[in-house]
């Protein structure tokens, strides 16, 4: 771990990662770096092998080809249990309670994984519970609660394993307007609590707003990485997001047609 | 704690029954009833707490009735150590199942599928060797002595079986307030979820199947002690198999009650359709068929989340008072408190 801190500050590299489906190439030469305390998002057209990689990097899927180092080791194809201990988690896009469990429960069976005597673990899972602003729904069975409610207790979970870095896939799928502005500082503090993020995110808004970098994957491909500002000016991006050809009109077209939601401003000030 | 003071109360109880009452037949029900509440509580800590849904529980039955009957038989044990030699051979049993099912990742009806071939299997296997007698059985000769775990009296067998009752709800008690159980109940609902929060599913079921094995042992073992008889149809036929999970899906799987509740309850049925239908034989399963249709159907969650539910009911203002939440409270915003 000391040569590692000694050779760089990233705690995720990928080195050329690949996965194949069955005829599909899911994930094609994938090589990037996260730098310990950031927040890094990862966005693309969906079936663009972004949830893949995060299986790919948290143990739930081999890959074909390539390493994955965390915190200076390689730890490429190690089951998700084993990396879960050594402090990477993921959370699910499609959110995973455990049916039939409260939220309380739900999240004590994260803190075990520090805490192994149960008193202990209810204490820290209630602890994470009122961090995410769940404590009116302690005692409640994950299936009642609503979406957003369920995204919170999905990174409840999460949190109270401990974890240096966390995978978040999609915790704003779904959600109101109003139900993100109150999510986007739930995921800030974590940044500010010392945990390195890596987000999957459609909600444009919210990477704008939170990430310090963008990856950008199509068909498998990384296409581009940058700022977030940097990244939506990316004719690659662009093209990969409204179809071959679009950058060039939109030039053409100049400020007046610039139609990316989001990126209005960026795009203007290219065209 | 509640769970402890409940198993307190009902050891005094059932143990001080023999004290109150002489009748053979009293007795006698007790002590089936505590027999099959030892089978069911067995397959309720892999079906129930960790949702491994064994079909084939009998070949931890059987293996141990064998090892019961076989260490006193051919190698001249004295019977409390032969059940201690019970235990660990059907324990070794349930970890080479485990092993072999779960390590390639066996779930719900592949694993049930798989528990009922190895049953079939050592049934066949205890059928053409010859130190399990074949098909003739082993008779274990009469030994009426404490030391022997022979009663002629049944309050013997009542103590005996309520001491393993007791470890197998403690056990399960254990299970429920602990990081074991939380893990084996997370594996249970959602194995993927689990798998990212570091639990290791192979090694939890492993633990289930272990513990569930070593009590479906001493349930075999006493099994010998209690008819002194055993031949592979009994060893490794589906009766031990149907009546262990059947009594913790009637009574309410991943309960600490539901086995005991279960296992008295069709034990009760059976004993007054076999007075009603006594010319029928086998009508006790055919009984147990229906039950569990109608459990499955009506009252998914088994009979003690029936009274449960019931209970709500008739409390129902109550309890809709205390759990609804204030209004306001939803208006919060929970990214201001951060």
């Amino acid at each position: 771990m000391n040569v590692s801190t000694v050779m760089d500050d990233n705690i995720l590299s990928l080195h050329t990662i690949s996965k194949t489906f069955v005829g599909l190439k899911a994930v094609s030469d994938v090589s990037f770096n996260v730098a310990s305390g950031s927040l890094t998002a990862l966005i693309g057209p969906n079936g663009a092998g972004k949830t893949t990689l995060f299986a790919l990097i948290s143990g739930f899927i081999k890959p074909d080809s390539g390493k994955v180092i965390y915190k200076g080791e390689d730890i490429t194809g190690h089951p998700p249990f084993d990396n879960a201990s050594k402090g990477l988690t993921r959370t699910f896009q499609i959110v995973q309670p455990f049916a039939g469990q409260t939220v309380l429960e739900n999240v004590a069976v994260g803190a075990h994984l520090h805490h192994s005597k149960r008193s202990h673990a209810l204490e820290y899972a209630q602890h994470v519970i009122e961090k995410m602003g769940l404590q009116t729904h302690t005692h409640k069975q994950s299936g009642e609660l609503t979406i957003a409610f369920r995204k919170r207790l999905e990174l409840a979970k999460a949190l109270a394993t401990k974890p240096q870095l966390i995978l978040l896939d999609e915790v704003l799928a779904g959600l109101n307007p109003r139900e993100i502005q109150e999510m986007i500082p739930i995921v800030k503090s974590l940044v500010n609590e010392g945990i390195t993020v890596l987000m999957i995110e459609h909600v444009m808004q919210a990477v704008m707003n939170l990430a310090e970098k963008v990856f950008v994957l199509d068909h498998g491909s990384l296409i581009a990485e940058g700022t977030p500002v940097e990244v939506t000016q990316n004719e690659l991006v662009i093209e990969a997001y409204l179809g071959k050809g679009t950058a060039a009109r939109l030039k053409g077209y100049g400020a007046k047609s610039a139609s990316l939601p989001e990126s209005n401003d960026s795009l203007r000030s290219n065209g | 704690m509640k769970d402890i003071k409940l198993i307190v109360l009902f050891v005094a109880l059932t143990a001080s029954l023999p004290l109150i009452t002489s009748s053979g037949v009293m007795l006698n029900f007790v002590v089936m009833a505590l027999y099959a509440t030892l089978l069911a509580q067995s397959w309720n800590i892999l079906g129930g707490y960790s949702g491994q849904f064994s079909f084939g529980n009998a070949v931890f039955f059987g293996t141990g009735a064998y090892v019961q009957a076989i260490a006193q038989m051919q190698f001249g044990a004295n019977a409390w150590v032969a059940l201690l030699f019970c235990i660990a051979a059907s324990a070794l049993v349930g970890l080479f199942v485990g092993s072999v099912s779960f390590r390639y990742g066996l779930k719900g009806s592949y694993f049930a599928l798989v528990t009922l071939a190895m049953a079939e299997i050592f049934r066949i296997l205890s059928l053409s060797v010859s130190f399990t007698g074949a098909g003739v059985g082993l008779m274990l000769p009469l030994n009426n002595t404490f030391l022997g775990m022979q009663f002629v009296q049944k309050s013997g067998y009542v103590w005996l079986l309520l001491g393993l009752v007791t470890c197998a709800l403690l056990l399960t008690t254990y299970i429920k307030h602990s990081k074991l159980g939380a893990y084996m109940q997370a594996v249970r609902d959602n194995e993927d979820a689990g798998r990212a929060l570091g639990i290791n599913p192979f090694k939890v079921k492993l633990v289930a199947i272990l513990l569930c094995a070593s009590l479906m042992g001493a349930g075999g073992g006493v099994y010998v002690q209690l008819f002194q008889y055993i031949d592979p149809g009994i060893a490794y036929g589906p009766q031990s198999s149907v009546e262990a999970l059947v009594a913790a899906i009637v009574g309410g799987i991943g309960t600490l009650w539901g086995p005991v509740v279960g296992a008295t309850a069709l034990l009760l049925m059976s004993e007054l359709t076999r007075n009603l239908f006594g010319q029928i034989p086998g009508i006790n399963m055919v009984i147990y068929g229906f039950v569990l249709v109608f459990i499955v159907l009506f009252a998914p969650s088994g009979l003690t989340e029936l009274g449960v539910s019931i209970r709500s009911l008739v409390f129902k203002k109550t309890i809709s008072n205390s759990t609804s939440v204030p209004l306001d409270d939803l208006d919060s915003k929970p990214g201001e408190k951060l």
